[in-house]
Parts: C-alpha cells; structure tokens; sequence
C-alpha cells in the first residue's frame, strides 16, 4: 500500500519537474537533448565532488588542527 | 482598510481587500522555466534560419528582406517559440449551451499545436468553470423560454434598422422603463452590444479640453472609449484612493496642460467589479471624493449587475447607496442575464441626449426582439414580478 502512494508520489514529483522547466512541452527530441544536457552536467559535478570533496575535508581539518596545534603547544610551555 | 459607510444589509463586513502574494521559490522557478523556453527557442529559430526546419509561420518574402524587420521583436518571438507550445488549451469550440456543463469538440494536433483538426467526437459534460453565466439564465429550459419563443414568432430576429430610423420597437421602450425601475433610476437606454455602449457612447459625453481619469485595470471597451473621445486620459493606480485624489487635486490646480484654464469637465471612469483582479471598487470614497472635487462619475457595472447586491442591483446596493450619486451608470446584459447588449442609465437629460447624440443610436443596428424579450424575463425573475420566489 505505502508502495503505490510512494510511487504516485514520486510520479507526482517528477511531473512537477517536468512543468517547472517546461520539458514537458517540448518536442521528444528536445527532451533528450535536454535531459542528456542535464544529467552530463549532474554526472561531472558528483564526479568533481567525489573526487575532490574528501581532499578538501581533510586539508581544513589540517589547517584547523594546526591551528589549535600552535596555541596548545604555547599554553604548555607557559605553564611550564 | 475599513470602508466609511457600512452597509446595512446582509453584507455587513468590512471592506477588506488583499491579494495573495507569490512564495519566492514560485517565482524564481518560473523564471527558470522561461529562462529554458528562451534558450529552446533560439535554438529553434536558429534551425528555422538556416533551413534545417520547415517554417510554419508567417515570415517575409524574399523581396522584403531589405525593409523594416516585421517578426523579429520580442513579441512574436514569444508568440512562434513558447505560445505556440501550449496554445491547445485556449480558444476551443463548444456546441452547447454554457450551463454548469457543456460539450466540448474533440480537436487533435498531429505537429504539436501548429495545426488542429476536429475529430468529429464530441466530449460531453466538461465542468464550467469560465463562463459569464453567473445566474444560470443562459438555459435551453422549454418552459423557461415560452415569452421567448412567442416573442421569436411574433417578431422574428432581424430588426435590420437603427435605433433612430426606424429600429425602436415598443419592446424596447418596455425593457427601457423596467432597467430603470430595477435599478431605481429615472431613465435608461439599451443597445445592442456591450463593447460599442463603451466605446460609443463615451466619446459622446466627453470630448477635447475634458479629463478622463480612469483606473489601472479598466476594460478594452472604456479605454477605447476614452480614446476615441480626443480627451486627456489619466490613470490612477488600480483602486487607490490617494492617486486618484492626487491626479483631481493636480488637475483642479493646474487645469488644462499649456493653457492653465478650467477642464470643461473631470470624469471618473471606474468599474463595479474588475474582471481579471476580482476587486471591487470603493464606491462610497469615489463617491465622496468626485462631491467635494465637482467631478462625474461613470459606473461599468458589466460583472456585477445581477451579482453582487442584496437583491442584485450591483455595487451602489451593496454598499448600500443611493443610485443618484452615480452620474452615468451603464452595464451589459451579457453576463449575469444570458443576452447581449448593453444599457445606460441615469437622469432623464442624460438619457435624453445620448438618444439624440450617441453614435451607436445613430448609426449602430438595435437589439433584436428575442434577446429584448430575455433580458425582460429575467430581470422580472429578478424583481420578483413573475410570480415565483425564484430571483
């Protein structure tokens, strides 16, 4: 049962996809150059992400921890 | 915003008018969506320049090419790329009467909205939702139309004359005298087309060194009017009572524009219920800013006779006024009373002298007997004078 509505739903979605960039009114041949325009630009930036995202994660995290490395580092020898 | 007379009838709110406001996300999505079409129809037209696609609309011929450009501004590009898209929704054929259902002519595309053909079918019972037939008297009902029909037989349909000559048949005089006791005015005139009232009889009102002011939002037929007349044309911002006591405020000190003298006359052109924003005007300001400014005012009360009201005299009723405070109050029978034609009403002089000077009484044909004959039955269902409780 939760199938059907969720289906109904996403079909729903999709129309509403559909009307909002007006592929819905385009010849079939425009739809594919459309679609075929979209999905390549959404493929290359999930590639760009997957690639370069962890990088960037792990460079911040350095930078912060260098960061907060030094202060620690001078708080310990004024304590000593 | 509080309306100064309260109205002491059955409509006894406030007057309070808002319109709902777009979310964000609404708009900048649709301007995505135009963004596409845009792009899609440059696309189009650039295969349509270079010849890689048949073109189905209206270009120049080869020998026009060094004139002014005819197609290439922004409106037919929107006309040949985006409208023509989705122009199937509009513009129909029905073959019924346009009751609370109606039949509805099949039609199909075979290249996407360029040409239409008719199946032959006929799709039945299609839901109603754009009709004027605001009171339902638009009916192929036998028994509802029996004076009709005798009428029908009696005067056939052509009247083939006008109003002047030899077109004023003792049916209109009837109707005439029962407009004006159904809207509590001492005379009215009836014609045959709600546009041409509009559009012909203002010109014979006003005319050059005379100020119309006249709302944002008013219809084709009184901007034409308006036109037509040779007047100057100042438009308020649509239900504004500020901008419009600002424009009197200016046109009473500064007069005519070089010449510094008095406008012969200012009048005020508003209509009862606007039809594309659904607002009502605000008579009772109108009405008490045109007194202390000495201006006219001229009521077009097509959607809202017979609809709005307590018994159905329009918005002077529903605001509970007097129908002298209006100078000129006109109206078609084409929406909530299933004819056609149009009326004017007022005071007997003005009425007087629009039946000699009028150009629709002069040289437009009258309105045909049948339809006379409707407009008479229902109004009298209106009133109450048929008998039954129905109106």
């Amino acid at each position: 049962m939760d199938i059907k509505n969720m289906k109904n739903y996403l079909y729903w979605l999709f129309c509403q996809f559909e009307l909002i960039t007006c592929s819905y009114l385009m010849e079939p041949w425009e739809k594919v150059l459309f679609y075929t325009f979209n999905i390549t630009m959404l493929f290359m930036v999930l590639y760009t992400a997957y690639i370069y995202v962890p990088i960037h994660i792990s460079t911040a995290f350095q930078f912060c921890l260098h960061l907060f490395g030094n202060q620690h580092e001078n708080t310990v020898s004024i304590v000593k | 915003q509080k309306n100064g007379v309260s109205n002491g009838t059955l409509y006894k709110k406030t007057f309070i008018e808002h319109f709902e406001q777009a979310p964000m996300y609404v708009a900048v999505l649709t301007f995505l969506g135009f963004g596409v079409g845009t792009i899609f129809g440059y696309l189009r037209d650039f295969m349509r320049a270079w010849g890689l696609e048949k073109r189905h609309i209206a270009a120049e011929r080869e020998q026009q090419k060094d004139f002014v450009p005819l197609y290439q501004d922004f409106e037919n590009f929107y006309t040949r790329n985006l409208y023509m898209r989705i122009r199937d929704n509009w513009n129909r054929p029905i073959c019924s009467v346009p009751g609370p259902q109606f039949d509805l002519m099949e039609r199909v595309t075979d290249d996407y909205n360029w040409t239409f053909r008719f199946t032959g079918r006929i799709i039945k019972n299609v839901i109603n939702m754009g009709s004027y037939n605001y009171l339902g008297f638009a009916e192929t009902d036998v028994n509802a139309l029996k004076t009709v029909t005798i009428e029908l037989q009696k005067y056939g349909t052509g009247i083939c004359s006008t109003r002047q000559e030899m077109g004023t048949l003792d049916k209109h005089v009837e109707l005439e005298k029962l407009v004006a006791k159904f809207l509590g005015v001492e005379d009215a005139m009836v014609f045959g087309m709600g546009f041409a009232t509009n559009s012909m009889n203002i010109p014979a009102l006003v005319g050059k060194g005379c100020l119309i002011l006249s709302d944002e939002l008013n219809h084709t037929s009184l901007v034409l009017g308006a036109r037509l007349s040779g007047a100057t044309i100042r438009i308020f911002k649509h239900n504004n009572m500020q901008s419009l006591e600002k424009l009197l405020r200016d046109a009473i000190i500064y007069g005519q524009p070089r010449s510094h003298r008095a406008w012969r006359k200012i009048i005020i052109l508003v209509e009862g219920i606007y039809s594309m924003e659904g607002s009502i005007v605000r008579l009772p300001e109108i009405v008490s800013l045109k007194r202390k400014y000495k201006a006219y005012l001229y009521l077009d009360e097509a959607h809202s006779i017979g609809a709005v009201g307590a018994t159905g005299r329009g918005v002077v009723e529903y605001f509970g006024m007097n129908p002298d405070d209006v100078d000129v109050l006109m109206g078609t029978f084409t929406k909530s009373f299933g004819a056609a034609g149009g009326y004017i009403a007022g005071k007997k002089d003005l009425v007087d002298f629009l039946r000699t000077h009028s150009h629709s009484a002069v040289y437009a044909t009258s309105m045909c007997p049948p339809v006379a004959e409707q407009i008479i039955r229902a109004m009298k269902c209106l009133m109450g004078q048929d008998g039954t409780t129905q109106g």
